[in-house]
């Protein structure tokens, strides 16, 4: 079982995550009742995810885009988004899109390539659970909130810069 | 210049003490060094070809006297007692120990320094013209929108793992000295149709490979607005600029295989996210910034006072390096001095530490205090009464740093190459002394007059080789070191890029390739053209016919 950190907590993982190729057989085989369907099960099979008995949330890898869900974002208690490798860098940017431009209030999940010297740029995006590669000391990631005490940008607690409140 | 505030100062700290530990985990074997790669280059650390390298910033090339001799004291207790100053406003150093840079770091932070994003794929230290706040025409100053660019682009959390390296300049000048337009965003300050000063942005330019000028995003905004811009332009960067190959993972060429019209549209959807939000740049922010680059206290003084103009008729030498290395300074009586670090014999951009301690005594003496680094390698005391440059001079000259080769011929930019850096092609520095060695006296250098030579190792063109008049790049030709020349190039405002002359030379030919290029300029030239000038008249033909004409 992978570690999960929410509200700077170690707690256990209930989502079950699909695979990106998964198909609508996938859902009916699992085991759990709180599955993470990647964007294109959710594109294609819709009405078979809508008819699975138990959670649904669901996925987007590091080159889709939010834009395509936006009116059904509030559909999900969890959107999580990959890091295919750390150091790819666009999930920062969907992060943001669905914390400060499509007001998304629901948990933002880091899967993939969670590592501890990137949480604290991803707590500032919008991600608020991280679901930690498995090499990863999890008191070492809950401490890597307090890398910064302040920031010169918006903070995902809050919007202003510090311009705004120096 | 801009002073810390108890926010700064505890960011700087934060990162320090972040930065021990990743090292310290790193050392214990508990990071692997892929990992540990993207967090060491945004603290300036590169793994060398002999030893790390430390690349620490200089915001907008802008150096108190306290703080150049706190690079003195690390190239001297931390080095082998040397710094160079590189293309983009930054000082390197090349042999500092691993476990020692935390300390390094500690030791800049006490002079409000760092070497936070000099490196990796991130926002890089932002650059401006080095006249910034004293040249005569100017619309205004750029260095408080280079700060507020440095703080917003600081840790920004967004825009940490960008496709690539992302370089931002700023010119606020008539005359551009900071090669705005070949940067990944270049910003000009200009004056809008009705008075008002804003901004006009440029997005796409770069050299390496694909050299490219920046093309025009937003023709104008308002200064409120900059921010915003800035951040729509990453946006579309981050999520669209290709990760699948290095080589074409810059901003340039997203554009270019986007379409301008289709990338502009892009950035003005985001833009429309952002546009008024908390991003807004207030007016009490630029005015906060704004006050630490107001005036130095300047004393009323006469223009050409004859504490200047008796040694210029008597001192010939004065008189030489007057004639290059002082500019006129929108303050009468004062002028700008360029101290050019181009000995012969010396890599271009080199200091030693007793230089830099010296140059702080200078500062102090004649500058308020104050120098600024050029993306030419060279010093500037931006704020020198007339009637002390004489004196300045005679010190200068005391210790052989009153080089009058400013702009002229063996003025050239140069990366490290080949005997540093492990990315090189070929040896770049050996390339530089040798023609500085066959123009070696001050009559033909005047003779030939202002040009700009810029040399390479190798395609990533640190040394900007595309934008000189005369342009040398190191290539591998099957594991032996030759030079392409190119001519026509500049980063001025009417910025251009070079053209390729023909075959590549061995380093031994170089110098007489020079000497045939200035021949056929000196034998062409009309009145006072400068090399540039008639380049661009004959074009590249008649230099082609002469460099190649087979021998008789």
């Amino acid at each position: 079982m992978q570690n999960l950190i929410k509200n700077n907590e170690l707690i256990t993982d209930t989502w079950e995550i699909l695979e990106k190729s998964s198909g609508p057989d996938a859902l009916a085989a699992s085991s759990t009742n709180s599955i993470m369907v990647p964007l294109n099960l959710w594109k294609l099979y819709r009405n078979e995810a809508e008819a699975y008995s138990g959670n649904i949330a669901i996925w987007l890898d590091s080159d889709e885009f939010i834009s395509e869900i936006k009116s059904e974002i509030d559909e999900f208690s969890v959107i999580a988004l990959n890091f295919p490798v750390f150091s790819d860098g666009r999930s920062y940017t969907t992060a943001r899109e669905l914390r400060q431009t499509l007001n998304y209030e629901g948990e933002i999940r880091a899967i993939g390539d969670v590592l501890r010297d990137q949480i604290f740029y991803m707590s500032r995006c919008g991600f608020d659970s991280f679901l930690l590669r498995p090499d990863q000391d999890a008191q070492a990631c809950i401490d890597a909130f307090r890398d910064f005490q302040e920031s010169y940008q918006s903070t995902s607690v809050n919007q202003n810069p510090l311009f705004r409140r120096r | 210049m801009y002073q810390y505030d108890k926010y700064d100062e505890q960011m700087l700290d934060d990162r320090i003490a972040q930065f021990r530990d990743q090292t310290k985990r790193y050392i214990a074997g508990k990071l692997s060094d892929a990992e540990f790669l993207p967090l060491r280059l945004q603290n300036g650390l590169y793994i060398q070809r002999l030893a790390p390298m430390l690349r620490v910033a200089i915001p907008y090339g802008m150096l108190s006297s306290q703080q150049l001799r706190k690079l003195s004291f690390i190239a001297n207790h931390f080095d082998k007692g040397y710094g160079h100053f590189t293309t983009r406003q930054n000082i390197q150093f090349n042999w500092p120990a691993l476990e020692d840079i935390p300390d390094i770091l500690e030791s800049l932070a006490e002079v409000q320094m760092h070497a936070i994003q000099t490196s990796g794929n991130c926002i890089r230290n932002t650059t401006t013209d080095q006249f910034a706040g004293a040249a005569q025409h100017e619309i205004e100053d750029s260095r408080p929108y280079c700060e507020i660019i440095r703080q917003w682009s600081s840790f920004h959390p967004e825009f940490a793992y960008l496709p690539r390296k992302f370089k931002i300049a700023v010119c606020g000048t008539e005359i551009d000295q900071a090669a705005t337009q070949v940067h990944d965003i270049g910003i000009y300050i200009v004056k809008g149709s009705d008075g008002e000063v804003g901004f006009r942005i440029l997005a796409g330019g770069g050299l390496g490979r694909t050299p490219i000028i920046g093309k025009v995003i937003f023709e104008y905004i308002e200064k409120k607005h900059l921010l915003t811009a800035l951040e729509a332009i990453l946006r579309v960067y981050n999520q669209l600029g290709r990760r699948d190959n290095k080589y074409k993972a810059r901003i340039k060429i997203l554009i270019k295989e986007t379409g301008l019209e289709k990338f502009k549209a892009l950035v003005d959807q985001e833009w429309d996210k952002l546009k008024d939000g908390a991003l807004t740049l207030t007016d009490k922010e630029i005015k906060r910034c704004s006050s630490y680059f107001i005036a130095p206290p300047y004393l009323a003084k006469e223009n050409n006072p004859t504490q200047l103009t008796k040694p210029l008729q008597q001192n010939a030498l004065f008189n030489s390096w007057y004639s290059q290395n002082v500019t006129n300074h929108k303050k009468i009586g004062y002028s700008i001095v360029t101290i050019a670090l181009k000995e012969t014999g010396v890599a271009p951009g080199d200091v030693t530490d007793r230089q830099l301690d010296y140059l702080a005594d200078l500062a102090d003496e004649f500058s308020f205090g104050e120098a600024r680094v050029t993306h030419h390698q060279n010093i500037v005391l931006a704020d020198v009464e007339q009637e002390q440059l004489y004196n300045l001079w005679n010190k200068l000259n005391k210790k052989s740093m009153a080089s009058m080769n400013l702009n002229l011929l063996t003025d050239i930019i140069c990366c490290p190459g080949g005997d540093f850096c492990a990315l090189a092609n070929a040896k770049s520095i050996p390339i530089a002394e040798s023609i500085q060695r066959r123009f070696n006296t001050e009559e033909i250098l005047k003779e030939i007059g202002e040009v700009r030579i810029n040399i390479s190792g190798c395609m990533n063109a640190c040394g900007h080789h595309h934008v000189a008049n005369i342009g040398i790049l190191g290539v591998d030709k099957k594991g032996q070191e030759f030079f392409q020349i190119s001519l026509g190039g500049s980063s001025k405002n009417n910025a251009s890029l070079g053209k390729i002359l023909g075959p590549a030379f061995s380093r031994r030919e170089i110098p007489t390739v020079m000497e045939k290029i200035f021949d056929v300029y000196l034998d062409n030239r009309v009145d006072s053209e400068e090399f540039i000038d008639t380049y661009n008249r004959l074009g590249i033909e008649p230099f082609k016919n002469s460099v190649y004409a087979k021998s008789n």
